[in-house]
């Protein structure tokens, strides 16, 4: 099974060296990505999920930052061995990114056409004008309206919709095999993410590109990942099917989580609106818990949790989870 | 039950410079809104940004200037007041705001940010002012030893709690939230929503809560107003308009959220295109560019906010 990975990031190890401290921002994070797939990365701020992006993409900024230790084996190479020159022919040709705010990521003094063309020309080496009108196709397959205009305007004269999906092709401009897509929707109202959304599943259905989708709304994983990875604290507590993550959830917080989010029509016959809380805050990464890092929130947490760090135990085919209580689930010996 | 606050025709609007040969434009932010809150109700509005919805909550609270309307709060026109009637007035309004970063001075302790809006208004002496302070910070959940320290040594939903804690300090009877979960990660946004239910029951609290996420609203609100481009296009009760919503802009905005549940068949409806600019609104109907259930007249003529059934308000011509 492990030889059809895309992607295959191996005990992944990220940390920044800040002067307040260490912060140990991904601890050990392993998962693999099927060709086509789209797999959700989903957790709260701090847990470790954009640094994971970014190691994978080598956008780490270094110093203060170093990816310590794994492998992150893609196309019979290790990207986290690469030099940045090499790094670079890879970035936007076969693996791209877009990011959450693409105001941000705009060059606001060049058209949009030209930053469209830019990669292309760059990875495929073809002429001003060939670049142009492969950034007028893409503005077309991302449904752009009027791009023949579009290509001649700058970032500042779209609407935040429109320049997720400038962002959008642009990164698949080169036709790449991985698009990392990191909280691609949340600066967005509803009704355009619902636009994007519907967008990104098109364009995965015709160029079968394996998607990263990083967010922390529950609500996209369920309807865009084939399979999930809860993150917490730097380390991967669950990884399952989404259908069994939502239906078989393992892990205390997936649980917790899943209890914590409002859904509309949930509220109970008398109109009991309260939420289940998950007490307590996420830990420092400057400081994380001994054994389970979770232990200080989880309301099943015994003394072993305080000491002992769980590893994943595979409780079925394809789901693993990070916890204690799962040890007498899984077959003897089944760790990830 | 009598309203506690009622908003009739507020219209709020922006001059900005700019336009053809430097005529100035006029934003149309929020366009004759009617509004009522009664006592102990939970009022949500929704809407996505640039609707108007933010300039609604500062408007009631007479933090900008409004163009045209009249405010009636707690049986009085805040219009007719004078200044200092308006001061004391406005005790009984606050408001809790999206960012908890900045939202607070970062040079005042916690117990002075707490303490200061009863300060300003003359409330207790010293001693009875920190009392209270302590017992405020134990409401929200905080603890009163925490009171000593400083914004930036709190996560953000403890700095939500923190602005709960200000809010509350004079004892108000309406408390106006803009987005107050908004900034915070899911686990902590339950914890801060569990707080506003359970602080509103035990002071009898109003709410107005601003929110573009549907769920919470859901959640939180007895009563819905969903606003497009500064008018209110439904009203009506959380049940009622969540399980049947009218107005094909309600209808999309709720199809439109993503649901936690992967066999959950999606019967999504995509609008087309963006918000217009509130600079130059469409004629007629706001919402027809973009509805998918546009009809002949939509362009030409606004539909009112009407009772179409009993405690739902809808403004459009066909549903």
């Amino acid at each position: 099974m492990q030889n059809d990975y895309l992607l295959n990031v191996k005990h992944l190890t990220t940390r920044f060296h800040t002067p307040r401290g260490v912060a140990h921002a991904v601890n050990g994070v392993s998962f693999g990505m099927y060709p086509g797939e789209i797999l959700g990365v989903v957790g709260e701020s701090g847990c470790g999920k954009s640094v994971t992006a970014q190691s994978v993409m080598r956008l780490i900024p270094e110093p203060p930052g170093r990816i310590e230790k794994g492998e992150i084996l893609f196309g019979g190479m290790d990207l986290a061995a690469l030099t940045l020159r090499q790094m670079r022919k890879i970035r936007g040709d076969r693996i791209s990114m877009i990011f959450q705010e693409p105001m941000t990521s705009l060059n606001p003094l060049k058209t949009v056409g030209k930053q469209i063309g830019e990669v292309y020309a760059l990875h495929r080496g073809v002429s001003k004008k060939e670049s142009l009108d492969k950034a007028m196709e893409m503005l077309e397959k991302v449904q752009v309206p009027e791009a023949r205009r579009r290509v001649t305007e700058y970032p500042h004269q779209l609407s935040g919709g429109m320049r997720q999906r400038v962002m959008i092709a642009m990164a698949l401009a080169c036709d790449p095999e991985i698009l990392i897509a990191d909280e691609p929707t949340t600066a967005l109202d509803v009704t355009v993410q619902a636009q994007i959304m519907d967008l990104m599943l098109k364009l995965q259905d015709q160029h079968k590109t394996a998607i990263m989708m990083i967010t922390h709304d529950l609500g996209i994983i369920a309807e865009m990942a084939n399979r999930v990875v809860v993150m917490y604290a730097g380390r991967i507590v669950e990884s399952a099917s989404t259908r069994v993550l939502f239906h078989e959830t393992g892990h205390p917080y997936t649980k917790g989580l899943m209890n914590s989010v409002p859904v509309i029509g949930a509220k109970d016959a008398a109109g009991n609106s309260r939420l289940t809380e998950i007490p307590g805050m996420v830990p420092s990464l400057y400081e994380l818990p001994e054994g389970c890092s979770f232990a200080p929130r989880c309301p099943h947490q015994n003394k072993r949790c305080r000491t002992e760090l769980p590893p994943l135990f595979t409780v079925s085919p394809g789901h693993d989870v990070r916890c204690w209580l799962c040890e007498s689930a899984c077959e003897k010996g089944a760790v990830a | 039950m009598t309203n506690l606050l009622t908003v009739e025709n507020l219209k709020v609007h922006f001059p900005v410079k700019g336009g053809f040969c430097g005529y100035s434009d006029v934003v149309h932010a929020v366009d004759g809104v009617n509004l009522t809150l009664k006592k102990g109700e939970t009022l949500g509005i929704v809407g996505e940004s640039g609707c108007g919805k933010t300039t609604t909550g500062l408007g009631i609270m007479k933090l900008v200037e409004k163009t045209q309307g009249t405010l009636n709060f707690d049986g009085a026109d805040l219009d007719s007041l004078s200044p200092a009637e308006l001061r004391k007035t406005r005790q009984k309004m606050q408001m809790i705001f999206q960012d908890p970063f900045s939202s607070l001075n970062p040079r005042m302790t916690v117990n002075r940010a707490i303490g200061e809006p009863m300060k300003v208004h003359g409330m207790g002496n010293k001693t009875e002012r920190a009392d209270r302070v302590a017992w405020l910070l134990k409401k929200v959940g905080l603890s009163p030893e925490q009171g000593n320290l400083y914004p930036h040594e709190f996560s953000g939903g403890q700095r939500q709690r923190i602005g709960i804690a200000r809010a509350l300090a004079l004892n108000p009877l309406m408390i106006i939230g803009d987005e107050p979960v908004s900034a915070l990660d899911v686990s902590i946004q339950a914890q801060i929503i569990n707080l506003l239910i359970d602080i509103q029951k035990e002071f009898n609290l109003s709410y107005v809560i601003i929110s573009h996420d549907l769920a919470v609203v859901e959640h939180i609100c007895d009563r819905i107003a969903v606003m497009y481009l500064g008018k209110v296009v439904e009203e009506g009760t959380c049940e009622e308009v969540y399980a049947n919503p009218r107005h094909p802009y309600t209808k999309a905005l709720l199809s439109a959220i993503p649901y936690p549940d992967p066999d959950r068949p999606r019967d999504r409806i995509i609008l087309t295109g963006d918000v217009p600019s509130p600079i130059h609104p469409p004629k007629g109907c706001n919402f027809h560019p973009r509805c998918p259930n546009r009809q002949e007249g939509c362009d030409l003529v606004e539909p009112d906010l009407e009772m179409k059934s009993p405690g739902r308000k809808v403004a459009c011509h066909y549903f």
